[in-house]
């Protein structure tokens, strides 16, 4: 069905996130699915069926790993046992794509297993840029940084998010990965305009998109305050901003998330499916 | 004003606390509901971890008790690494000391067969030896051998029912269980752990093959009955070698 090139990146098609719910579904059907996507840390264990299915799925489609407890973001160093974790798994495993977020997660040798937000500043830059560097070296690859979903502002911030992105990839030459969904989040949060957001970010180092759903809110002002929580269909006015964005980027590959209250592979396949649409607009 | 990683994981473990000084809404106020967006996540991801760990314990003590455990649980003992599949190493002495979980005794012990089965699960695979070649052995070479047995395999001794309880709460028309001590040995012969029941002696001298002790110095107990210990480990592939 594929030809899954060890070395190739991923393709300009529509991925999931993959779960292991879906398994029989996606060896019998995977339609209109090109590649998946796994979250590194569910597959550190030291073997048993997570492991066996991976490398069984890893026969079939082209693999993005997705880190989240890599804690770029942090203050203080990376984990270096962590960090050799991710070198097992990204050795034996050899994806086509390796990602993490513009977030900590890890202070004082507590997980927090959230995505926490950091300031922009020339320290942060400097801290962030480091960092990755140090992936980038031990793994002897390209990593994607994922921009954040944001709830809140840092008083400190000196840089916008799109300012601080385009640093990155300049310091250590990283692609990015550029979340649709939270690009929307954000904006509406931070009362800022999505499609600024996506003129302004450097769309040549994007390797990957993401697109998931989020829950609506509101502060205590009464503001909206929409939450990045992966549990929901995609929502049309993020669909409006995916086209807006293939339309300056061309195809993309272009990843479903979908973490919680996981649907059946139907309502998945679905998604992807509009997906497939989006991407035959601006293909060729 | 700066906002540290120290001050902002201080504000997101005590709900009480305003947000740090520096957080701020668009419109540059102080940023409060915002905030507890974070407390909220990491509030309710590790409490789901724990859910997801320990569905027995959950059962048991029902969703309300859980929650509030896990809430006290997460708050002392944060995870120390990301890998979530291994959180809650601490609850089996946590629950020995939340006072609200005393008039249920066997909990801790519960814990420690929740833990163990998910260790299993995850454990790295081997393979089993041919069980020819066990019985191939003269039986003075064998009670001199040292058996290696596979990394998922564990067991566990409780002055509880440990085994009936596990059952009674995962299986349909399981027995119900009777007060007594029991001991377990937990097994991964294919990717599903399985809860073996066992007897003391056959207990202990699994553990002490696991501590590489060989065979015929684990023949202290005249109630032992070895043919079952070994059917048991050959049976649930948990012979990797014979040394």
């Amino acid at each position: 069905m594929f030809d899954v090139s060890r070395d190739a990146p991923l393709p300009p098609l529509p991925g999931v996130g993959y779960k292991p719910q879906h398994y029989a579904d996606i060896i019998k059907n995977p339609d209109p699915i090109g590649w998946l996507e796994i979250h590194a840390e569910n597959y550190m264990g030291g073997g048993g069926r997570p492991i066996a299915q991976l490398r069984h799925l890893a026969e079939r489609f082209p693999i993005s790993v997705h880190g989240v407890g890599l804690s770029i973001g942090s203050e203080g160093d990376l984990d270096p046992e962590h960090l050799a974790r991710l070198k097992h798994l990204v050795d034996w495993l050899n994806p086509a794509s390796f990602s993490e977020h513009l977030a900590w997660s890890t202070h004082d040798s507590h997980f927090l297993n959230d995505l926490l937000p950091l300031p922009y500043t020339e320290t942060t830059l400097a801290q962030v840029a480091s960092h990755i560097t140090q992936v980038q070296e031990t793994l002897g690859r390209q990593m994607l940084l994922e921009n954040p979903s944001s709830y809140l502002a840092f008083a400190e911030s000196t840089l916008s998010e799109t300012e601080f992105l385009r640093e990155i990839v300049a310091r250590t030459g990283c692609g990015l990965l550029l979340d649709v969904n939270n690009v929307f989040v954000s904006a509406t949060n931070l009362k800022t305009s999505p499609q600024a957001y996506i003129d302004a970010f450097p769309l040549e180092a994007v390797g990957e998109l993401h697109l998931g759903g989020h829950d609506e809110d509101e502060d205590e002002t009464g503001a909206p305050l929409l939450i990045d929580s992966h549990g929901k269909p995609i929502v049309d006015p993020v669909w409006a901003l995916l086209d807006y964005t293939l339309e300056r980027s061309g195809p993309k590959p272009l990843l479903i998330e979908w973490d919680n209250d996981v649907p059946d592979w139907a309502t998945l396949a679905e998604e992807a499916t509009r997906a497939v649409t989006a991407l035959t607009k601006v293909a060729a | 004003m700066k906002v540290n990683q120290a001050a902002f994981q201080a504000g997101l473990f005590d709900p009480a606390a305003p947000a740090p000084t520096g957080l701020q809404n668009p419109d540059g106020a102080p940023a409060t509901k915002r905030f507890d967006v974070y407390r909220n996540n990491v509030a309710v991801s590790l409490s789901d971890a724990l859910e997801t760990a320990f569905p027995v314990i959950h059962k048991l003590v029902g969703d309300q008790f859980f929650r509030a455990m896990a809430g006290v649980y997460l708050r002392k003992h944060p995870p120390s690494s990301p890998l979530m599949m291994f959180y809650g190493e601490k609850m089996p002495q946590f629950l020995r000391r939340f006072p609200p979980a005393q008039s249920l005794p066997y909990l801790p012990d519960i814990a420690k067969l929740e833990l163990a089965m998910r260790r299993a699960y995850h454990a790295a695979d081997t393979k089993a030896v041919d069980p020819q070649a066990l019985a191939a052995l003269a039986p003075d070479t064998l009670l001199a051998s040292r058996l290696r047995l596979a990394p998922s395999i564990q067991v566990l001794t409780s002055d509880y029912p440990i085994h009936g309880i596990y059952r009674a709460n995962t299986t349909n028309d399981a027995p119900k269980p009777v007060m007594q001590p029991e001991a377990v040995l937990i097994t991964r012969p294919g990717f599903d752990p399985q809860i073996n029941l066992i007897d003391g002696s056959s207990a202990n001298c699994i553990k002490a093959l696991m501590d590489n002790t060989p065979l015929g110095e684990t023949l202290t107990d005249d109630r032992l009955d070895l043919g079952a210990t070994l059917s048991i480990l050959l049976g649930q592939s948990a012979i990797t070698e014979i040394h």
